[in-house]
């Protein structure tokens, strides 16, 4: 089993630049591996795919092939055609409220997500709502920040067709009982979206096994190249819904009027794919499973215990998390009192530590939790205790100085 | 760390923590919003002009230190100022962070505005110093 230590040694950023990344949330730093094989697809089979009788666009129409088949493997997807690459889960969610959405739902039908979603979630299918007439309703939490049975047997009715669910959350760090709630929305007829963009950088995901009926993620928070995301979708819905973007490679025949489109996964790819991103992409996925998520987890659990037990004994420092670390991942929001995140974060990025501060894209959960923004610490598993040390101390830093002006007032 | 208290500056600190011109205003002519969508600082400027004299001004709002500060700052600054003088002086303060050349006569005009001159060093956070001056600015624009 190779250390953080050893696993950082992958990760040229920290050969430059002598900082604690704790924004992994965020994006991910990239493996050499992963810049390796963009600058190999780059040299040896860079051509458009589809498009050319020539040798090497055949082959970049092979590395897309494969990319599909690699991430269709690591979902446990039963087909190819089930992954549709965008450039994000953004993308992703974006495509599903248009094709599946404004063509399923309707006036008087309900929309369910949980107030944990992501603005890309909760934007797209808003929109939905209000061009269909239909309700958007939230799953809301218990104190420990956690969505439980009551609120899942409550929200999801006969009338809920579509419910959208984070696996975790990127600002709370709760991991959420999607499982629950795919069963209960399956029992009432409705289609579930599960966004993983927070989970896959720290556990597999079995699409079968889950019976998500889509999936969609940020493949650049999980290793990958930045403008790499995918859609999973289970074959027999993807196949029912119209097209998301027109345009290239996604027809078979266009006349002047009309236009037959071509069947998945073309369907929803429009236009020339980021082939060596998702090249990339496979890269990202080999580099994980090599490491194995058995190792990453035991790395990050152990960062993030020691992260919560420090953070903890700072008496200025309010925590949003639950202490139930089984129902936790990764991701820790925080905020000190008396100063403001940006102040925090600038203060700390003086000290070479990276963090987020804000409202994380989640607005409607920072109202719903009374607070305006949040310091968020994001962990990877190439992360150290002296990362967190370092964050420890200038926190420390932070405070002393607000209190120094704070005192002199008096 | 002297990059620290080159910006978190004493004037900075003081103002974020005791801000002199944060409270309603009675008898208001105008107010103004500003919002800064990523960070969620959240102003809104509570004027009072008199023919063409800004006679009062004050804000309430929620933000960080550098942005709580810069519209306190720019309040007593501009307090007694023509509608044209303070527009000027706005200006010649997005043009200092902007890093753009000002006279020393301009730079009088700030007052203790200057004290955001470095805040560029920290383009992540200009946007919190500049909130307040481009807020009122599009007001006295309107008018």
């Amino acid at each position: 089993m190779k250390t953080n230590y050893e696993l950082r040694k992958d990760f040229s950023i920290f050969e430059n630049e002598n900082i604690a990344y704790l924004d992994n949330a965020a994006t991910s730093q990239k493996p050499k591996c992963v810049l390796d094989a963009l600058e190999k697809f780059y040299k040896k089979y860079n051509a458009n795919p589809h498009r050319g009788a020539y040798n090497l666009s055949i082959k970049a129409t092979e590395v897309l092939n494969k990319s599909r088949h690699r991430v269709a493997e690591f979902l446990n997807a039963r087909f190819d055609e089930e992954i549709i690459f965008t450039k994000n889960a953004t993308e992703s969610l974006n495509l599903l409220a248009y094709s599946y959405g404004m063509d399923n739902i309707k006036s008087g039908d309900e929309i369910v997500l949980s107030i944990m979603e992501h603005h890309s979630m909760i934007v797209p299918f808003q929109k939905v709502a209000q061009a269909k007439n239909a309700t958007l309703k939230y799953m809301y939490l218990n104190d420990d920040y956690q969505i439980d049975d009551k609120e899942i047997e409550s929200k999801i009715t006969g009338k809920t067709k579509i419910v959208g669910i984070v696996s975790v959350s990127n600002v709370l760090g709760t991991i959420t009982n999607y499982k629950k709630i795919i069963e209960k929305a399956h029992s009432v007829g409705a289609v579930v979206i599960v966004d993983i963009s927070q989970s896959i950088a720290h556990k597999p995901f079995d699409v079968q096994d889950a019976d998500a009926d889509f999936v969609v993620f940020s493949a650049h928070k999980m290793y990958a190249p930045l403008g790499t995301g995918v859609l999973y979708g289970k074959k027999e819905l993807l196949e029912k819904m119209s097209p998301f973007m027109m345009g290239g490679d996604m027809i078979e025949y266009v006349y002047e009027q009309s236009t037959s489109f071509a069947p998945l996964p073309n369907k929803f790819e429009a236009g020339t794919q980021n082939v060596a991103g998702i090249y990339g992409l496979c890269s990202a996925i080999d580099y994980l499973q090599n490491i194995g998520y058995d190792t990453i987890y035991k790395i990050e659990s152990s960062l993030t215990e020691y992260l919560l037990k420090k953070l903890k004994e700072l008496p200025f420092v309010k925590l949003y998390c639950t202490d139930n670390l089984s129902q936790h991942e990764a991701v820790v929001s925080f905020n000190i009192d008396g100063v403001h995140p940006h102040d925090v974060a600038s203060i700390l990025d003086m000290q070479g530590v990276c963090i987020r501060a804000g409202n994380h894209c989640a607005q409607p959960l920072l109202r719903y939790l009374g607070v305006d923004s949040t310091c968020r610490v994001s962990i990877s598993f190439y992360n150290t205790k002296e990362d967190i040390d370092k964050l420890i101390k200038a926190l420390k830093k932070v405070y002393e100085m607000f209190m120094k002006f704070k005192n002199n007032q008096r | 760390m002297d990059q620290i208290e080159e910006i978190y500056s004493n004037i900075i600190m003081e103002r974020s923590m005791q801000a002199y011109h944060k409270h309603e205003l009675e008898n208001e002519t105008c107010s103004a919003h500003g919002y800064n969508p990523n960070c969620g600082d959240d102003i809104t400027l509570h004027i009072k002009l008199c023919d063409d004299k800004i006679e009062d001004m004050s804000f309430t709002g929620s933000g960080c230190a550098i942005s709580q500060s810069s519209t306190d700052i720019m309040a007593e600054v501009l307090k007694g100022k023509t509608v044209a003088e303070a527009k000027e002086i706005a200006d010649i303060f997005v043009a200092m962070i902007d890093r753009k050349p000002i006279t020393d006569q301009q730079k009088k005009l700030l007052k203790d505005a200057v004290a955001f001159q470095n805040i560029s060093n920290m383009p992540a956070r200009v946007k919190c110093a500049i909130l307040a001056w481009k807020t009122l600015k599009n007001k006295l624009d309107e008018l």
